[in-house]
């Protein structure tokens, strides 16, 4: 390890914060009343959306209403994208004449670009016309301003006070993709093409290497596609190499440039809280939360991948870091806070390939995810599911002050468990009960390519990534057969919609009551008490749900290494 | 005047837990509650029972085969799954048998009586007491007991009400006013009553009282539901973590067996905490009763722990309810000596507290020699409303005190400027100026002040750091409440308060959101205390008060809603305190359980064992063993209830997550390594790694 890639971390962190404030403060004004220097521009282009669309976006609506709406675009979504692929050899902007996508990777993949997933189980140059690939785009901009909604209504429960409304989908949907996802991905964009990513419509060039060998060398709308898909935290990108490609990630400031748009929105979100309830202090709380959570990992990844693999450290080869499965160009620092970039916010894009992190180094990339993807996470839902944790928090330790358990001033009652509890059960369900079905069954072995504890870590991180949405891959699974492009789908599909509703309806629930007055006898939950509190539950819930799995993958795997041996 | 004897004696008081009769009772019932139909309500410990018949069965299999190694094992774990679900039962059982305890008592006044009925004819006829119905009118006459519940509508009578209060002192009941409640079961040891049944039989106070303390364990309250959910939540997590373990172990080639699966089931299920919880919310109930409180529900007592304004009445809660002498203030050329004792001649034959309240203060403070108060040539003149004033005649002098206004005018001379200002210091603050003057000459001023009571300034103040604002209620001008609620401390005022202003003040303040806690007697307090979050009827108030509020004071002391929202909280931090402490408890577990479950396959993995735990066999058995243990310990901490001490959440917390949030964490791994070493020590099971 080296001070400068220990600092890195450090000053990610600080412009991250930076981000959360000018972002937050930006969305505030977007969503909840206000006005910003685009309004000249977008006002009209708003309200010609809305008449065209035949949108009414000034009335309010009860929680069941919103998330109807909210349902209906992302059927409408699944429907249409489902149906380009299955039919994109027979329509236009098809130069490379790519076949029709088979059935199971259509849905598959249709899934996973609505759930803001981009789990991609094809290679995108060499699978999809680039029709396909410009309605994937397309999804890359509704599915995390589904995200982003899901925060907003989520948010509102606790900011609201008896009233049974929630705001409107058409105003936030149309707002947050207008003023939000729109001008940072053009912004995006234009500084990519500026540090080298082509942007073209061109069929893929035939090139004779040095060698005299033939290579067919992809290109397209490189520069836009990358930038929404690190905006959005989508991940799914134009190359399969993803952002290990030199057309995606020309460079290392480019790589900046993407972490940074990557943080973007998911920073934002928590000033945004703040400001929606009227107390900025609870956002640098879940900040801090957050940050702690984000260093450790960095550092744990960072530290195991720089010491390397004791057996080939023996051997004297390669130095002492672990340099397999990494961009060179990049540097094992920067290669380590990427990945761990990348499973904490969510947006699965890799600069590295994770199935050769070291074993305690995959386990960080592991646990980023199987807490549920809080530490920032996606748009919206990151902080939606640290929500969700402090809510549980508070109701476990609240009890302990002598009073109902409140929380930013709504009492914590046994509606708000249940859903709460739901929304824990869902992702920890759905990752032990289809990994434990994947290693019973005969499709589930035949897709692992490597035996033993890897083998389990392999699994465990694909639907670890589907149900967090992430869509990065560890690798070393055929993610392309059936078993596994039907069960990573199932996975994606449950951790977007049956996670997050429960949230939606306890924000309802949220609404109507009553706002407490804070008092001494109030729960402080923007003390660093509470930021410690909650650390320690995400961490301890965490660990309790996957303790015995991890003890059977990346931690056996590790200490097997440690005695000199490998998988 | 004494009990009669045959009412039953005194009430059970705090006794202590361990009576060889309560845990004789305590232990027949933990294995009636084995029945998994009674269990099956709390889904932690119906897991644990499922599991310990699922290792019973296994043991017995292993017995059947002969592989006696393997039978001691799992016999061994059996053994300790039973256990567990026995000291859970136990601890209910015991919170139960203090409850039945009291209701016991209280049956013994449910006495079959009988009744005269005075119908509307005007005849009276004999019936049963169950005869009665609301609206009924009934004659009781000394040595009667009361047959029902209902209001005196006509008479004064004492009445013998320590079958229900434990108090042996009787009571004045009498028609009108804020004292006209009667008690089914209560005996009127003077004079006759004519009262009115409110109350059919089997919804009276007493018969609700029983049903309470008998059903304690039925009735769940919000918390306790929201909380029993979690808890049967996370259940489920495990139930689902640990299954998924077979398969995981399976592709890793490890033999996992259905016994240590269940092991690991038990050890993270939140045994501690499901075991005791409705320990902890019977044990709150039966405290309140035991400081003669009844809450007629559980939520009531939860609602108590969040109250953040407890409205209290000024005279009698805040200050000792009389007023009394603190000063005298001279006129200009009158001496103290001749001021103190004037005052005290024209106090001599005041029997009323302010009066007495004089003539001590003359002779303590000024050192007077005690007066004859029956010395010839005195003459006393009484108060009277329409004088205002009060005094003496002796030896021809006229003597007088009194309203400051009335004592000028009977004596023709206005105060000097500097006694006019003392007077209206005395009034600005709160207290009384009473005059003294002779004929044609003011001698001074008596200062008479409503007393704070010793102790309440600094009660009033912890409860500002616990976040509880107080709310002091009296009748007086706003001047004089300002000032009083200034020296008590209270952090606001109700002044001039009349019945329509105090509901108009609680729905204020639960419109702002605060749980408002109040203090109630009158008919007239009725409304009030039915919008109150909680609210304390004293049991010397009318029924309309009683059926209005959520609680009735037996001892009828205002000053113990302030006792009863401590008890809400302490019920409150105990539940969070256990399952904080269930919870982080579950750390110390995996590792003694997961390291040996996987050691074999994975020989690395002992890594994990940080305990140093001796085998695989002894580190999963010593962590069900503390795991049941634990339950046991904590018992007493359940039904005591954990302490506390206002202060503000930041502190509490601050100190309890110390304690049982990471107390919680720390001790396991103590617990179970210094188990191990005994079980290792005893050779229960095979040391062997």
């Amino acid at each position: 390890m080296t001070w400068q890639g220990v600092a890195q971390i450090f000053v990610l962190l600080a412009a991250v914060a930076v981000l959360a404030r000018v972002m937050g403060g930006y969305m505030f004004r977007v969503f909840e009343g206000g006005h910003t220097f685009l309004d000249p521009v977008l006002v009209p282009v708003e309200r010609t959306v809305y008449r065209l669309c035949g949108m009414r976006a000034d009335e309010e609506m009860r929680w069941t209403v919103y998330l109807r709406n909210l349902l209906i675009v992302n059927a409408v979504g699944f429907v249409l994208l489902f149906a380009l692929l299955g039919l994109q050899q027979f329509l236009p902007l098809n130069p490379a004449h790519q076949p029709r996508v088979p059935f199971w990777v259509s849905v598959n993949t249709a899934v996973s670009f609505v759930t803001n997933t981009n789990w991609q189980v094809y290679a995108g140059e060499t699978t999809l016309s680039y029709l396909s690939q410009i309605w994937l785009t397309v999804q890359q901009f509704v599915s995390p301003v589904t995200g982003i909604c899901l925060f907003l209504v989520i948010a509102r429960g606790f900011a609201r006070h008896q009233t049974g409304t929630l705001g409107n989908f058409w105003h936030d949907f149309v707002r947050a993709l207008l003023w939000v996802a729109l001008p940072l991905a053009i912004l995006g964009a234009i500084v990519l093409v500026a540090l080298g990513s082509p942007q073209n419509f061109s069929a893929y060039v035939h090139a004779t290497t040095l060698q005299g060998g033939h290579q067919l060398i992809a290109q397209g709308p490189v520069a836009s596609m990358t930038s929404i898909m690190q905006l959005g935290d989508n991940g799914g990108g134009f190359f399969n190499m993803n952002a290990a490609q030199p057309y995606a990630g020309p460079n290392v400031v480019a790589l900046v440039v993407q972490l940074l748009l990557g943080f973007a929105v998911p920073a934002g979100c928590i000033y945004l809280f703040g400001k929606m309830i009227g107390d900025v202090r609870q956002s640098w709380a879940f900040y801090a939360v957050m940050a702690i959570m984000f260093l450790a990992g960095a550092l744990l990844l960072y530290h195991s991948e720089a010491v390397g693999n004791p057996i080939i450290n023996h051997l004297g080869a390669a130095g002492q870091s672990n340099w397999v499965g990494k961009e060179t160009r990049f540097g094992i620092g920067s290669t380590s806070l990427f990945e761990n970039s990348t499973t904490a916010i969510s947006w699965g894009s890799v600069a590295a390939s994770n199935d050769s992190l070291t074993p305690l180094g995959g386990m960080v990339t592991l646990f980023n995810m199987m807490t549920g993807e809080v530490i920032f996470g996606s748009w919206g839902v990151g902080m939606v599911g640290m929500i969700a944790y402090a809510v549980l928090a508070v109701f476990l330790a609240g009890l302990m002050v002598g009073r109902t358990p409140e929380y930013l001033g709504k009492k914590i009652e046994s509606f708000e468990v249940k859903m709460s509890v739901l929304a824990m059960i869902v992702p920890s369900f759905v990752i032990l009960i289809l990994a434990a079905i994947s290693v019973l069954s005969g499709a589930g072995r035949a897709g692992i390519f490597n035996p033993g504890p890897h083998g389990l870590s392999e699994v465990l991180y694909a639907f670890s990534s589907g149900v967090g949405n992430n869509g990065s891959a560890f690798g070393g699974l055929n993610s392309a057969s059936p078993w596994y492009s039907a069960t990573v789908g199932l996975a994606m599909l449950l951790g977007r919609f049956p996670m997050y509703i429960p949230l939606v309806a306890m924000a309802g629930a949220l609404a109507r009551k009553q706002r407490i007055p804070v008092t001494a006898g109030t729960f402080p939950t923007h003390t660093p008490l509470f930021v410690g509190l909650l650390t320690g539950t995400v961490v301890v819930v965490g660990a309790l749900l996957f303790f015995p799995a991890l003890a059977l993958g990346p931690l056996a795997e590790q200490f097997v290494m440690q005695a000199g041996h490998v998988f | 005047m004494t009990a009669d004897p045959a009412s039953g004696g005194r009430r059970p008081r705090r006794q202590s837990f361990w009576t060889s009769e309560s845990v004789r009772q305590g232990l027949r019932q933990a294995f009636v509650k084995l029945d998994p139909r009674t269990l099956v309500r709390n889904p932690v410990m119906f897991v644990v029972e499922v599991g310990s018949a699922f290792t019973t069965a296994d043991a017995v299999r292993y017995a059947v085969a002969g592989n006696l190694g393997q039978f001691s094992f799992v016999a061994q774990i059996s053994l300790w799954l039973w256990l567990t679900v026995l000291f859970a039962n136990f601890a209910e059982a015991m919170a139960e048998g203090r409850g039945e305890a009291h209701a016991q008592f209280l049956r013994q006044s449910r006495t079959e009586t009988s009744a005269r009925r005075q119908l509307p004819d005007g005849t009276v006829e004999v019936v049963g007491a169950s005869d009665l119905r609301k609206g009924d009118i009934v004659l009781v006459s000394a040595g009667d007991v009361i047959p029902g519940d209902g209001d005196v509508i006509e008479g004064i009578a004492a009445v013998d009400e320590s079958a229900i209060t434990g108090e042996s002192a009787p009571v004045i009941r009498e028609s009108g006013g804020d004292r006209s409640a009667v008690t089914g079961g209560t005996r009127v040891i003077s004079d006759s009553l004519k009262v009115q049944i409110t109350a059919s039989p089997g919804e009276s106070f007493l018969d609700k009282m029983i049903s309470l303390i008998e059903s304690a364990k039925r009735q769940k309250t919000p918390n306790e539901i929201a909380l029993a959910l979690l808890l049967a939540g996370l259940t489920l997590i495990f139930l689902v973590v640990v299954i998924t373990v077979a398969p995981f172990a399976a592709y890793s080639h490890a033999t996992v067996s259905v016994t240590v699966l269940i092991a690991l089931l038990v050890a993270l299920a939140p045994t501690t905490i499901g075991g005791l919880l409705s320990a902890i919310g019977i044990s709150g109930v039966n405290r309140l009763f035991e400081r003669n409180v009844l809450a007629l529900s559980g939520r009531a007592v939860e609602a108590a722990g969040d109250a953040n304004v407890i409205m209290l009445d000024k005279t009698g809660t805040l200050t000792l309810g009389n007023r009394q002498a603190t000063e005298f203030l001279p006129a200009v050329g009158v001496s103290q000596a001749v001021l103190a004792k004037a005052a005290e001649l024209s106090s001599l034959a005041d029997e009323t507290p302010e009066g007495r309240s004089v003539v001590i203060l003359a002779q303590t403070k000024y050192g007077l020699e005690e007066s004859p108060s029956d010395a010839d040539g005195m003459t006393f003149v009484p108060f009277t409303a329409e004088t205002r004033m009060s005094g003496v005649d002796v030896d021809g002098r006229q003597i007088r005190k009194g309203a400051v206004d009335s004592v000028v005018e009977w004596c023709g001379q206005a105060p000097d400027t500097a006694l006019r200002e003392q007077v209206g210091r005395i009034a600005g603050s709160g207290g009384t100026p009473l005059l003294v003057a002779e004929p044609a000459r003011i001698l001074g001023v008596i200062h008479l002040k409503d007393v704070v009571k010793p102790g309440i300034r600094e009660k009033l103040e912890s409860l500002r750091q616990a976040g509880i604002r107080t709310v002091m209620v009296t009748g007086d001008n706003p001047v004089t409440a300002a000032a009083v609620a200034a020296e008590v401390g209270v952090d606001d005022f109700l002044a001039e308060a009349t019945p329509e202003r105090k509901m108009e003040y609680v729905k204020s303040m639960k419109a702002e959101g605060y749980m408002v806690a109040m203090v109630g007697d009158g008919t007239n307090d009725a409304p009030a205390l039915a919008s109150a979050d909680v609210a304390v009827a004293m049991n010397t108030g009318t029924m309309a008060a009683r059926e209005a509020g959520n609680m009735v004071d037996l001892d009828s002391q205002p000053t113990k809603l302030i006792e009863i929202v401590e008890v809400g909280k302490q019920i409150l931090i105990t539940r969070g305190a256990l399952t904080t402490f269930s919870v982080t408890n579950d750390v110390a577990k995996y590792f003694a359980i997961i390291p040996a479950m996987f050691v074999v396959a994975y020989p690395g993995l002992n890594a994990l064992n940080i305990m140093h735990l001796t085998s695989p066999q002894t580190a999963i058995l010593s962590a069900i063993i503390f795991n049941a243990l634990v339950i046991p310990a904590l018992i007493p901490l359940a039904l005591r209830g954990v302490r506390y001490r206002p202060a503000s959440a930041a502190v509490i917390l601050r100190k309890n997550l110390l304690i049982y949030g990471l107390g919680g964490l720390v001790v396991p791994f103590v617990g179970i390594k210094l188990i191990d070493l005994i079980v290792t020590a005893l050779h229960l099971v095979s040391t062997v790694r």
